[in-house]
């Protein structure tokens, strides 16, 4: 190629190299940014009603009554609290088990159909589970029980605990699929029989995961919000026992937002909620992070763990 | 199983692997009777003229075209904003990041948007969107861009990473620059990965209904693609939530439920070709 011909066109090359650079680059910035957009609008929104309530009260005022304008969101924190606390109980074990059969035993052709299952699960709308539990689990659990309504705690509980299942079966099957092998056949050696060296060994060495996987369970329960209005009675409720009628941080922003009139401490009070859940959940996405990185640095000093 | 182990210790093992048989079983089951579920429940009242007809109050009729538009129209829409944001900021982060600090903030972000609850999303999205566009079309997608973005660049990045080195040095080697090479060689050798993100990203908008609550609306009616953007719509999600809980409307609303879990299923099963397509 003759060298007068290029320059110019290696020029226009070399600036396009450029401007591609630069667009890559603001594509990725464009997350960073998003997150940033996302913190600094929530707390902009947020923070007027919390200085106005103050944020004792807000946070641990035990009645929310916009009518009486007392905005206390203890009834809520709590009972998010509770309903992922119960979720979790009840989800991450299944969940751990069915990884542990996953991994370590089911035939190729049964672990490809649950995983499936699994992915399944995953997939289906949350609003689905949500109508499924209000017309089968609800009514379930008032026969059951012979309560007035079945819509409560417990039927959340359940709701959630099928939600999170998928996220836990995943995230503690890949943890135990990266314990050495040597492990285990150590341990066969030893005489151990094969269900002692899974429960003895193999979960103990990938128990980092396990907890990453309950982190993860707690933060997607903390979350929901469309499943657990249908089911959970929608009442801001102190939640005293399995029955009571409750209502969460999330679906006291759903259900009130389109009656809460514009500009009013009430709407600006449901902003707040926004705030407290998304700082919440930020809590919960560090102490996951912490969890992954203790799992890295664990599995390179395989001596340790 | 050996014979000289103890009573205690053999009884223990068929114990535990009958829980861990029990658990596979339950996820089975549970997934069998939600599907078998919604189909007995809602099929029978998927006729075509639900499908092909929109509500009226005044002839007390029930047809979820308008939803079932609406839910294209946001599908569309969230994904051809954050497609190339989603693919660009993957390409930053495999092929041109050199700052590893940058990246890792980039992927901190990234993870941080994926843990985000969508309600809060609709919060945000309500007031940064939907207060200046109007509820509508416009405003529920672009909230639901933002939410699928890290979807995107996960799926993308992880296919770029499987692009062969040797395939990029030919592209240099042969004097191409460094975007010659990526839109010649590096993207459409990660094009199936590409596409597996979109099918799952179109099932997480397909199946978002707290983000659209307040950013995309509750309308009704049918619109044109252009008349929906700014106007409000629910999509058949939110349909779903208004027939199930405002109108006590369970047939409609299992009917719904019935094509959303169909649709689940399609999406699942598209994504599992494409994702074969790529291991070859």
């Amino acid at each position: 190629m003759e060298p007068a011909a290029s320059s110019p066109s290696r020029r226009t090359r070399e600036a396009a190299e450029k401007t591609m650079a630069l667009l890559f680059f603001l594509c990725g910035m464009a997350a960073v940014a998003f997150v940033l957009g996302i913190c600094i609008y929530l707390i902009v929104s947020g923070l007027p009603a919390i200085r106005k309530i103050g944020l004792f009260p807000f946070l641990f005022g035990k009645t929310w009554s916009p009518k009486k304008e007392l905005f206390g969101i203890l009834p809520f924190l709590l009972a998010s609290i509770a309903g992922a606390s119960g979720a979790v109980l009840l989800g991450v074990p299944v969940g751990l088990l069915t990884a542990v059969f996953l991994s370590k035993s089911a035939p190729r052709r049964l672990a490809s159909v649950i995983r499936t299952a699994v992915e399944l699960l995953a997939g289906i709308p949350s609003i689905v589970y949500g109508l499924v539990g209000m017309i089968v689990l609800v009514p379930g659990i008032q026969r059951t029980f012979g309560l007035a309504s079945g819509a409560g705690l417990l039927a959340a509980v359940v709701v959630l605990a099928v939600m999170i299942l998928p996220a836990v079966v995943s995230v503690a099957e890949t943890a135990l699929a990266a314990v050495p092998r040597e492990y285990e056949e150590a341990s066969l050696a030893l005489g151990a029989t094969w269900t002692e060296t899974v429960f003895r060994v193999s979960l103990p060495a990938a128990r980092s995961g396990v907890a990453t996987a309950v982190v993860l369970g707690v933060g997607r329960a903390v979350g929901e919000a469309m499943a657990v209005i249908l089911v959970s009675g929608n009442v801001p409720n102190l939640p005293g026992s399995l029955f009571t009628p409750v209502r969460f941080l999330t679906t006291a922003i759903a259900s009130e937002m389109s009656y809460a009139s514009v500009g009013s401490l009430h709407r600006m009070a449901l902003y707040s909620i926004g705030l407290v859940l998304f700082l919440f959940i930020m809590g919960i996405n560090v102490l996951l992070r912490a969890f992954l990185r203790t799992d890295r640095t664990s599995r390179r000093r395989p001596g340790k763990s | 199983m050996d014979k000289r182990l103890s009573p205690a210790r053999r009884r223990l093992d068929l114990a535990l692997r009958g829980l861990l048989l029990l658990c596979g079983g339950l996820v089975c089951a549970l997934l069998a009777f939600l599907l078998g579920y919604l189909l007995w429940r809602g099929l029978p009242f998927v006729s075509w003229t639900l499908l092909s007809t929109q509500s009226s109050m005044l002839q007390g009729a029930v047809g979820i075209l308008p939803h079932i538009a609406s839910t294209l129209y946001v599908v569309f829409t969230s994904l051809v904003l954050a497609l190339p944001l989603g693919v660009g900021a993957a390409v930053y982060l495999t092929e041109y990041a050199s700052s590893r600090r940058l990246a890792h903030l980039m992927e901190f972000a990234a993870e941080t948007l994926a843990g985000i609850p969508s309600i809060v999303f609709g919060l945000v999205g309500m007031l940064f969107f939907a207060q200046r566009l109007g509820a509508g079309v416009l405003a529920g997608s672009l909230t639901l861009a933002v939410m699928i973005l890290p979807i995107l660049i996960r799926t993308t990045q992880e296919s770029l990473k499987t692009v062969p080195q040797t395939y990029r040095e030919g592209a240099m080697g042969l004097g191409a620059g460094k975007w010659r090479t990526i839109r010649t060689v590096v993207l459409p050798s990660a094009a199936d990965g590409i596409l597996t993100g979109c099918i799952l990203a179109v099932g997480r908008v397909a199946g978002e209904s707290a983000a659209l609550l307040f950013t995309a609306g509750f309308g009704t009616v049918l619109l044109s693609y252009w008349e929906a953007l700014r106007n409000s719509s629910a999509t058949l999600t939110v349909a779903l939530y208004l027939y199930a809980n405002e109108r006590g409307d369970m047939d409609t609303a299992f009917a719904i439920a019935t094509i959303l879990a169909i649709l689940t299923l399609l999406l699942n099963l598209l994504a599992k070709l494409a994702g074969r397509r790529l291991k070859r």
